[in-house]
């Protein structure tokens, strides 16, 4: 279980997640033009950055504004190691590890949120505040979406349940109800990875990196490592569910690294074809726009389809 | 609702320049809006009062580093007015030549900071590659990819070489269907659309008021422009149109830029092949006293320069009024009760140029300013009334 812990849920998902992150900026800047950095550049920057002062504002609340990042990070490699756990050990996973990993993937947003809140400054204030609306819009049809596997695979809340009913009928993306969740997921993963078009609780040239704004040296470090494997484990989480997992044998090694790589490509194109939209009109697509195709697909779910 | 404090600037990512915006901010929402600026204020009519006319060309091209050459072309207008003269036709064609093409460059500079305010990057490379191939033909015009030290009293310093031309159209030509695409991803894109649209209108009216110029003006559906209104140089020999759309929002300024980039290109091409043959400099040595002003349409509006000669070989006074000047007011109007994920596009959406903007600052020594706007408009109306006294005008 340690081993697991250590290897797979913080050291392959970190590597993968930092891997991810490079095709990502490297396809962005070949979109732009652009050269693009080396392939080593997310480790040079984290190391550069555990080895840069961290400075402590007088203004924040000292402990708060520490932890946050910490929390942010054990919550990730937690779910990570769920995950894998459905791969490496299916026998030990669990009933209800679904809900589990979705609520501990909405924490590194709620860590985000709360260190900027603790920080002091008034622009991180903005931004986490930014944050909270997004967390809020983006959870609903997130969850409703999740809803569909639930449904199909019989009502169960066993990721693994869910993917040996994928085995047997086929991946859920196939169905009409599959598909659809599977898009609302891919735009509110977008939206929890704080990428274009959903990057305003961020958004440099409005906010200055809003609750990142007074981080600095390795608590940084810890939340560009946390977003890096948010960039892994979000996806991996999606195709466990809609589109029948990573199996790390044979042949369905390869195929899972296609899965992911497919996955990468969307986000980083819709990433480059948007400009950041208001935190108004995030809220109004999600809870409208999404809201209502994953109400539709859950239906559709429910009838069978 | 408790009121926060936001500031952009001195420092910000969003713009180049120092400069700071006090906004005040109930939620998102901004209710009270405070520009300082004076930051960089270099002292170059001072500067320029000291350099002979020559040299001062020199020195008011270094004003601004976007409109690079608007300053030299409004500054040798003043010269030629104090004692009118005509100035020959080539050098008149290789002015509109070298504006034109400046324009076109800074257009594509603003779309792609706007597109990066928006978060928009893939814009923001894509306009500043397009824009690298302008200032590749700038090079081969004026042998500089900025600042071009092509302006003199009197002509420009250097003629356009007749084999050059064919490059540069060629060069001209073969960014027009890459603009075209980016002109349609920029005015097609719905959540472009959605971010811009009836964002920071700024009504005809209050445009009318605030006596903006140039594309902020234009944007509102006020057919402002010292191109059409009062022709200098080369303008009244050939057709073009006027831009111009009435919304005033956001995205009307951009469309503006946009497609007035398209008419520069058009006019840059047809310069090129229609310049006509002859001296490019009259070479005049001295300059009479007397008194001229000089005014063109800059990328930003209209920019004014006005030259006071003694008779000495440097002018005796120097005034530089830079277009933002004018288009910096209307912020009052257009920002706001808009959010401050919009106030950072409005803010740029007049493409602004704070560094020439800035003529004085009054501080004393610890760094503490002396007036404040209230202070210099008591100032202002003071003066005048001793002025009216001196003539005797009630």
């Amino acid at each position: 279980m340690i081993y697991i812990f250590v290897c797979y849920g913080f050291l392959l998902s970190a590597m993968m997640g930092l891997i991810a992150s490079w095709v990502d900026r490297k396809l962005t800047a070949r979109i732009q033009y652009r050269v693009g950095p080396p392939f080593f550049q997310p480790w040079f920057d984290l190391i550069k950055l555990s080895g840069k002062e961290l400075l402590i504002p007088t203004t924040a609340l000292r402990q708060v504004f520490l932890t946050a990042p910490v929390f942010g990070l054990a919550s990730v490699i937690l779910a990570s190691t769920i995950l894998w756990l459905n791969d490496l050990h299916a026998s030990q996973s669990f009933v209800g590890d679904l809900i589990v990993v979705v609520y501990l993937l909405m924490i590194p947003s709620i860590c985000i949120m709360i260190g900027g809140f603790a920080s002091g400054n008034p622009l991180a204030g903005l931004g986490s505040s930014r944050e909270m609306k997004l967390i809020l819009s983006y959870e609903l049809p997130f969850i409703l979406a999740v809803l569909v596997p639930v449904i199909k695979s019989g009502y169960s809340l066993r990721l693994n349940d869910i993917l040996a009913f994928q085995m047997q009928h086929g991946v859920m993306i196939t169905s009409l109800s599959g598909f659809l969740a599977f898009l609302v997921c891919v735009l509110c993963i977008q939206a929890k990875l704080g990428l274009v078009p959903f990057d305003m609780p961020e958004a440099e040239t409005e906010i200055v990196g809003g609750p990142l704004i007074e981080y600095s040296g390795i608590c940084l470090a810890i939340f560009k490592l946390m977003k890096y494997m948010l960039l892994f484990v979000l996806p991996f989480f999606v195709i466990i569910l809609f589109w029948g997992g990573w199996r790390l044998t044979g042949v369905h090694l390869w195929l899972g690294l296609l899965k992911y790589i497919i996955f990468i490509l969307l986000v980083v194109v819709i990433r480059n074809t948007n400009p950041r939209v208001r935190v108004d009109q995030a809220m109004r697509f999600f809870w409208g726009t999404l809201t209502g195709l994953s109400s539709i697909a859950v239906l559709l779910a429910w009838i069978g389809k | 609702m408790g009121r926060t404090i936001v500031p952009i600037g001195p420092y910000h990512p969003l713009q180049e320049e120092p400069e700071f915006f006090k906004l005040t901010v109930e939620g998102e929402t901004v209710v009270q809006i405070e520009v300082q600026v004076g930051y960089n204020h270099r002292g170059i009519e001072k500067l320029s009062e000291m350099k002979t006319f020559d040299q001062s060309t020199f020195a008011v091209e270094r004003i601004c580093g976007i409109c690079s050459t608007s300053h030299p072309f409004a500054y040798t207008q003043a010269v030629e007015d104090i004692f009118p003269v005509e100035v020959p036709m080539r050098a008149k064609f290789i002015r509109v030549i070298i504006a034109e093409t400046e324009r076109i460059h800074s257009h594509l500079l603003w779309l792609g900071l706007a597109g990066h305010f928006l978060g928009y990057n893939t814009v923001f490379m894509w306009a500043w590659k397009l824009r690298e191939e302008i200032l590749d033909v700038m090079e081969i015009l004026s042998g500089n990819r900025n600042n071009y030290a092509m302006f003199k009293p009197g002509g420009i310093r250097r003629d356009i070489k007749p084999e050059d031309i064919p490059g540069v159209l060629k060069k001209i030509d073969s960014i027009i269907p890459t603009l075209e695409m980016l002109k349609k991803a920029v005015m097609d894109d719905p959540v472009l659309h959605a971010r811009t649209k009836n964002i920071g209108i700024l009504k005809k009216e209050d445009a009318i008021n605030f006596c903006a110029v140039g594309p902020t003006a234009r944007a509102s559906g006020v057919k402002r422009d010292v191109r059409k209104d009062s022709p200098y140089a080369a303008y009244d020999q050939f057709p073009w149109e006027m831009i111009t759309c009435e919304a005033g929002d956001v995205f009307d300024k951009l469309v503006v830029r946009v497609l007035e980039t398209f008419e520069s290109i058009k006019m840059v091409k047809y310069c090129l092949n229609k310049l006509p043959d002859g001296p490019i400099d009259l070479n005049f040595k001295d300059i009479p006293p007397g008194e001229g002003i000089g005014h063109i349409e800059a990328p930003r509006g209209e920019c004014f320069h006005y030259v006071r000669s003694d008779g000495t070989n440097r002018p005796a006074r120097h005034k530089v009024r830079a277009p933002t000047f004018m288009n910096l007011p209307t912020y009052k109007a257009t920002i706001i009760g808009q959010t401050i994920s919009d106030a950072t596009i409005i803010l740029a959406g007049i493409d602004p140029c704070y560094c020439c903007t800035e003529r004085m600052g009054v501080l004393d020594t610890k760094g503490n300013r002396i007036y404040s706007g209230a202070d210099l408009l008591l100032l202002s109306q003071q003066k005048t009334e001793n002025i009216r006294k001196q003539m005797g005008v009630k």
